[in-house]
């Protein structure tokens, strides 16, 4: 799947909101892809765009999402809903409680999809979605079958999400921050359930999330969104080890590892930039400390570092002065560098 | 001496006559002045049960607690119910609905001004609630806004400003933060920092992000089931985890490097034949106790 240059906009009372301003990127076959940014860069959006399910006051400006060739632009809502939704591109939702339908049994809701999409009898699908139940590490499935969600705990519940999403052999699954409702000992073990699942079945899988420390345990690519913008992208390593952008450096600060002692945690000053008003120049200068003169006139271009990482900041450019990393940050890349070494020869 | 002592704290909820949920059991703990003591652990562990108890939400089914002293829980004198609104407030986990949508929010942040009657004129109390205000980083022009007109870091502003107007010995704070983006939530968790600097309030810190929690606590108890498994300093507890649930759950904190966390492995803890009714609180050191 490919995203070329994709940008809408939202018409609401108070003016048009340009929510996404040129978005690019690439998920390869069986690969995981992760896109991170705050509430309102536009992560949610952009998944929403390739899945259909954009609400009616959204004008997509331009941009195509390439799924095997087709573009899934130009496709109707029906075809879109027949043949893409569902049995090619699944979606995990972030709160299983809302996400479940409360009046049908658990069975009922993982069979629906594949009665209506593929040609299968009523038993064959019950077999079916036993064996989905039991992949998914369910016990006792063919009594839950008859369950109802508000029998489930959280975790359950995202089991069965996860099922239904499975049950029609979609090739790509979009998780939209599947586990921030739940507690970290079942976050945990939920991405490694979908890690195992992509190895077996050979999905691509698409990540939302604000939470680092679920990108550096699932993703081989990272694209951070800032202001419906990818502002940086490459491999996971490259962003967790070598990160170009002051935003990636913000949010990378702003999260305390588990051996962050300062008095103080780094926070990025200010708020995300109301695209009601389209920013002029970077949108991201108002709150970076390395801001230049030329930030607030142009955007800034895709400066390429190696093959894999981009990053869209003047910072790259050959005449920009060179700059000191702060002094946190850096001491933190570099004991998490430094870890990472250790923990390779282990 | 301890500011807050909870001493052997249950809290039993009744749904029908064979059915009671015991969301806590038997716990004990203290905060002294100026400390942030932070609870940890999954959800239906109990740690906004305790919360609420402390605050009065709730009335405990057995147990005791002492706030300066002063025994607060059960039956009250005004006096002493006077002082404990006073000297203890909460900040809550959303604040996109724990804020009055119809109140302007100079008037949310002095409702408890306006009850105990802490000014003399009108003017007195337009100064602190300005003075309130900037000191958690928004302007006194703020006051004659409306709560939906803030973002959800503004917002959760406001209910810092409204819990610190009274000037507490002890905040309560909720999950305060998990609501909000990461970069904003820094900026949150500084700020109650720096007010714990400036006017020597304690914290009773309620998450279960634990990489925050280690950032904040002085102090940290693990809970779960109800049952508080391990208390101890922040150090303690997660350079020296005693009991394998929270060694669990310290296996399962997600760190931001990728090549670490991909070698990783999950502890898992299996407590379906453990009985903590049985096991009681070993000591060790001074600050480190664990319920085997």
């Amino acid at each position: 799947m490919s995203i070329k240059n994709l940008d809408i906009t939202f018409k609401t009372n108070a003016g048009n909101i340009h929510a996404i301003r040129g978005v690019n990127f690439d998920l390869p076959r069986g690969k995981t892809v992760a896109l991170v940014g705050e509430s309102g860069s536009g992560k949610s959006v952009t998944m929403k765009a390739v899945t259909g399910l954009l609400d009616s006051n959204c004008i997509i400006n331009s941009g195509n999402i390439f799924y095997n060739g087709v573009d899934l632009l130009t496709l109707s809502k029906k075809d879109l809903r027949q043949k893409i939704n569902g049995q090619q591109i699944a979606m995990v939702f972030q709160d299983p409680m809302t996400s479940l339908d409360p009046t049908m049994t658990i069975g009922a809701q993982i069979m629906e999809g594949m009665l209506l999409h593929q040609k299968i009898s009523k038993s064959d699908a019950e077999k079916k979605a036993l064996e989905l139940l039991n992949l998914v590490g369910i016990i006792d499935a063919e009594k839950r079958m008859k369950n109802y969600p508000h029998q489930l705990s959280g975790g359950m519940r995202q089991r069965v999400v996860i099922a239904i999403a499975l049950s029609c052999e979609a090739k790509v699954l979009i998780c939209d921050e599947p586990t921030t409702a739940l507690d970290v000992t079942i976050q945990a073990k939920i991405l490694n359930l979908i890690k195992d699942i992509q190895a077996q079945m050979g999905l691509s899988v698409i990540y939302i999330t604000h939470d680092l420390g679920v990108v550096a345990k699932v993703a081989d690519f990272v694209n951070v969104m800032y202001a419906g913008k990818i502002i940086e992208t490459g491999t996971v390593d490259e962003i967790f080890y070598d990160p170009r952008h002051p935003y990636t450096w913000g949010l990378l600060s702003a999260m305390p590892d588990l051996e962050t002692d300062d008095a103080r945690l780094y926070s990025i000053p200010g708020s995300p930039p109301n695209l009601l008003h389209e920013p002029t120049g970077d949108a991201f200068a108002a709150r970076n400390q390395f801001a230049m003169k030329i930030d607030e006139k142009a955007a800034p271009p895709m400066f390429q570092i190696t093959e894999t990482h981009f990053a869209a900041t003047w910072l790259l450019h050959p005449d920009a002065p060179k700059i000191e990393l702060p002094p946190e940050l850096k001491a933190r890349l570099e004991r998490s560098r430094k870890a990472a070494f250790l923990g390779d020869k282990a | 001496m301890a500011l807050l002592k909870v001493i052997n704290l249950r809290q039993h909820f009744k749904i029908s006559r064979s059915f009671t949920v015991k969301a806590v059991n038997g716990v004990t703990f203290e905060i002294n002045a100026g400390e942030t003591y932070g609870l940890v652990g999954e959800s239906g562990s109990g740690k906004t049960t305790i919360g609420r108890s402390i605050i009065r939400l709730y009335n405990p089914t057995e147990g005791k607690v002492f706030f300066d002293g002063k025994k607060i829980s059960g039956n009250l004198d005004a006096a002493t119910n006077k002082m404990l609104r006073q000297n203890m407030q909460m900040i809550f986990q959303d604040p996109m609905s724990s804020l009055n949508p119809r109140k302007k929010v100079g008037d949310i942040i002095a409702e408890g001004l306006d009850i105990h009657k802490l000014y003399k004129n009108l003017k007195e109390r337009q100064e602190i609630i300005a003075e309130i205000l900037k000191k958690v980083g928004l302007s006194p022009a703020h006051a004659e806004r409306y709560p939906q007109q803030f973002s959800g870091g503004q917002r959760q502003r406001v209910g810092i400003a409204r819990a610190l107007v009274m000037n507490p010995k002890l905040i309560i704070a909720d999950e305060c933060i998990s609501a909000l983006d990461v970069s904003i939530q820094a900026q949150v968790v500084n700020l109650m920092k720096d007010i714990q600097d400036e006017t020597k309030c304690a914290y009773l810190f309620i998450a279960h992000d634990l990489s925050m929690v280690k950032y904040i606590s002085d102090r940290i108890g693990v809970l779960h089931k109800g049952y508080l498994v391990e208390t101890g300093t922040t150090q303690e507890i997660f350079s020296n985890p005693a009991h394998p649930y929270t060694q669990s759950l310290l296996s399962a904190v997600p760190q931001p490097n990728p090549r670490v966390e991909k070698n990783r492995t999950l502890l898992t803890y299996n407590a379906e034949n453990v009985n903590y009714e049985s096991c009681t609180m070993q000591q060790l050191s001074d600050t480190h106790f664990v319920l085997t």
